[in-house]
């Protein structure tokens, strides 16, 4: 990738979406928490354009910023005695050790591999990612749409309160 | 400075990171559920790295795995809320550390 124009917008769109995710580490209230997570979200969104798939990065604005990031309020929301504070347990440290340690290892082998690279993008637009899916891949894009219904169900189920579960019992 | 396949991918394993150490750190069970949502990012944009810059005959393959990837983390933060809503209506907490129940 060369010129001046995707190395700012990596550069920019890398602060952004590393800060936002420190914040969701930081921030003491679970709110502010959510609301870096989406800011990553997008930051990332960014990045699939960034990396030419512009449909994932619709995709990742739709669901991730659209569906979960909204689900993720309306649980700290529907929890309200639960308490909004974002601290951490007593493994705070040992987590932030491992992780920083699990850093370490990734950034060595990424910089002492020597990676095969194509320098043009192989350019795939929706298109070709739609044939993709409904010929060669259209077994697993079956079994997600099972699964999708399994969690919806599965959700509805586990979600409702136990006067809910009476009533469609005397029903 | 051109950018390359590292960039993206130092990108990708430090958001991955921050991810493990929300998921392992936070005493709110909703916290740990948005450090499992930072990782799975991170493994995405993970694979789109390497589906755009890997010298590769089929390099939609990457790109469909990622739908693939995006669609499992949708069910699985709808089932790990709705859980969450369920644990907090029948023992009043999220606290991760008050879910003991199992505990002799």
């Amino acid at each position: 990738m060369h010129g001046a124009g995707p190395g700012i917008a990596f550069w920019v769109l890398s602060a952004v979406t590393l800060v936002a995710a420190g914040g969701v580490m930081v921030s003491r209230n679970l709110l502010h928490a959510v609301l870096f997570l989406i800011l990553t979200f997008v930051g990332v969104a960014g990045f699939f354009v960034l990396l030419s798939a512009d449909f994932l990065a619709m995709a990742q604005i739709i669901i991730y910023v659209g569906a979960i990031a909204v689900l993720v309020l309306f649980a700290i929301l529907l929890t309200p005695r639960a308490g909004r504070d974002n601290s951490e347990t007593k493994m705070a440290l040992p987590a932030i050790l491992l992780s920083v340690c699990l850093a370490a290892v990734f950034l060595f082998v990424i910089h002492d591999a020597n990676w095969a690279t194509v320098t043009e993008s192989p350019g795939i637009g929706a298109s070709e990612l739609g044939e993709a899916l409904l010929t060669t891949w259209v077994l697993p894009f079956e079994i997600a749409s099972v699964l999708l219904t399994a969690a919806l169900v599965g959700a509805i189920m586990l979600a409702r309160s136990a006067q809910e579960e009476a009533e469609d019992a005397l029903a | 400075m051109t950018i390359g396949i590292d960039h993206f991918l130092t990108v990708g394993a430090l958001l991955f990171c921050l991810g493990l150490a929300v998921a392992l750190s936070k005493r709110n069970a909703i916290g740990v559920l948005m450090g499992v949502e930072l990782m799975l990012n991170a493994v995405t944009l993970t694979l789109l790295t390497f589906s755009r810059f890997s010298v590769s005959d089929r390099p939609v393959t990457g790109q469909t795995f990622v739908v693939m990837v995006i669609t499992v983390a949708a069910a699985e933060a709808a089932v790990a809320l709705a859980l969450a809503v369920s644990v907090y209506r029948n023992r009043d907490t999220v606290d991760v550390d008050k879910i003991n129940l199992l505990r002799s």
